[in-house]
């Protein structure tokens, strides 16, 4: 058994955060870079100069790249000859989290659903995280981490469909969902697509897939050409950066795939902004 | 071919019906802050015929709610957010007086409609430069509803703050017809 402490996790956490919020990770950064080179519009390459730019000052003046520093969203392995010390690793992440948006001077945007009254006096800052736990072999804690602004997840979507649809309705509802969100979600994107499984294993892979290094290839070949295609479909639509016209609209489609019942096809897109703040760590 | 302006608020009419979608406009002087909560409240005021907490006369709101300063900074990161949660809200300021709405996305027939009859622009701003355009609001005073936090109404002072216009009073709309130069059918 390996011991980890509590107060550990809570460090490793806020410092993700607070990192995260200025520092555009080096996938994202190239992935814009070279949408800066292929852009044929000249108002979206326009756009994406001073998104570069704004990049920059984010991480020389320590500046949260966007207003919108999300809601936090992990996806946690925790080895099964682990032992926290101190705590209980839900605690220590959600702690963790108060600390990084506080210390951060990042956004409170945590409300409740109805009365929209923000929860930063009650609970504390964005809580509680959105976490999702997997128990694997070994004794480590490995952590992704990813800020989920709302403007992006506001446009994603999901559904069952018969097998019947196939790869073709597959396509179409993800051209479908880019299509409708236009503008609003802050192109150039990346796409999230989760596959199979039951409705809500759809939804989290969708999720998980957002998390994946831009540029990296899915390790199933089948899968990787479904990318390429659904990808040079979404970059005719022409949307270009911030919706102002152009030929680079998406700059990645994740696909993540899980066997589902002879029923049904699950379909989920989750959207992800072109400030794609994510990070991966091992304690 | 788009022009470029540096204006000054409050906005005249004539000054917004120069304008045309494609235009890039460097704006300066009082601006105010407003999302969504701030919206149904400035409309509840109106229906309930009580005065708004500034005037709207020629003002220009920009849909933000911008990160916590930093000690010795006037605000944090202040990006537009998205615009179309605020379209059952902004037909009713236009009609008002109000002249500029600095955002970024879509927005319905009914504001676009608005600023038509009204003589109204809709501005877009670059989502997610929240970084570079903090950099460029000069100071920041909370007028109204500080318990909304980042929702709260604030007075900004900008200087060359760069937008784009997006919906301009002539019913041109930027998002249509840039993306119809590149859409590959």
């Amino acid at each position: 058994m390996r011991e980890i402490q509590y107060k550990e996790i809570v460090k490793t956490v806020r410092d993700i955060i607070v990192y995260s919020a200025s520092n555009l990770p080096q996938d994202a950064l190239k992935a814009m870079e070279e949408a800066y080179e292929n852009e044929k519009s000249p108002v979206s390459k326009e756009v994406l100069k001073q998104l570069l730019e704004n990049a920059k000052i984010a991480r020389e003046e320590a500046r949260p790249l966007c207003q919108d520093t999300g809601l936090a969203v992990f996806f946690v392995k925790v080895g099964a000859d682990v032992k926290i010390v101190g705590g209980l690793l839900k605690d220590a992440i959600n702690e963790g989290t108060a600390k990084g948006y506080e210390e951060g001077y990042l956004r409170a945007s945590t409300c409740e659903p109805f009365s929209r009254a923000n929860l930063k006096d009650t609970v504390g800052y964005n809580l509680p995280a959105i976490i999702h736990l997997d128990i694997v072999e070994g004794d480590k804690i490995d952590i992704e981490y990813a800020a989920k602004g709302g403007g992006s997840e506001n446009v994603s979507r999901a559904r069952v469909f018969p097998p019947a649809a196939g790869k073709e309705g597959v396509i179409e509802f993800v051209r479908e969902c880019i299509s409708d969100a236009g503008p609003n979600p802050c192109p150039p994107l990346t796409v999230g697509v989760g596959i199979g499984g039951t409705f809500e294993k759809a939804v989290i892979s969708s999720k998980h897939a957002l998390f994946r290094d831009i540029g990296s290839v899915n390790e199933d070949p089948e899968m990787a050409e479904l990318e390429e295609t659904i990808k040079t479909e979404l970059n005719k639509l022409g949307i270009g950066t911030m919706g102002m016209g152009g030929t680079q609209t998406v700059l990645a489609v994740h696909i993540e795939a899980n066997p589902c019942h002879i029923a049904s096809l699950p379909v989920s897109v989750n959207v992800q902004c072109h400030s794609s703040r994510h990070t991966h760590i091992t304690i | 071919m788009s022009k470029t302006y540096y204006l000054t608020t409050p906005l005249s009419d004539e000054e917004v019906s120069q304008l045309e979608s494609g235009d890039i406009v460097y704006l300066s002087g009082t601006i105010y802050t407003a999302r969504d909560a701030a919206h149904k409240r400035l409309v509840d005021l109106l229906d309930e015929g009580k005065e708004l907490p500034f005037d709207i006369k020629g003002a220009v709101i920009y849909f933000v709610g911008p990160t916590p300063p930093k000690p010795g900074d006037p605000i944090g990161s202040a990006g537009p957010t998205t615009s179309y949660r605020m379209d059952s809200y902004s037909p009713r300021l236009i009609a008002e007086g109000l002249k500029g709405m600095i955002g970024k996305g879509k927005r319905n027939k009914d504001v676009t409609d608005a600023c038509q009859e009204h003589k109204a622009i809709y501005f877009g701003a670059t989502g997610g430069a929240g970084a570079l355009l903090g950099k460029l609001i000069k100071s920041a005073e909370v007028i109204a509803y500080p318990e909304l936090g980042p929702e709260a109404i604030r007075k900004l002072e900008v200087e060359n703050f760069p937008i784009t216009v997006i919906n301009d009073t002539h019913g041109n709309d930027l998002y249509q017809i840039g993306r119809s130069q590149y859409e590959v059918k």
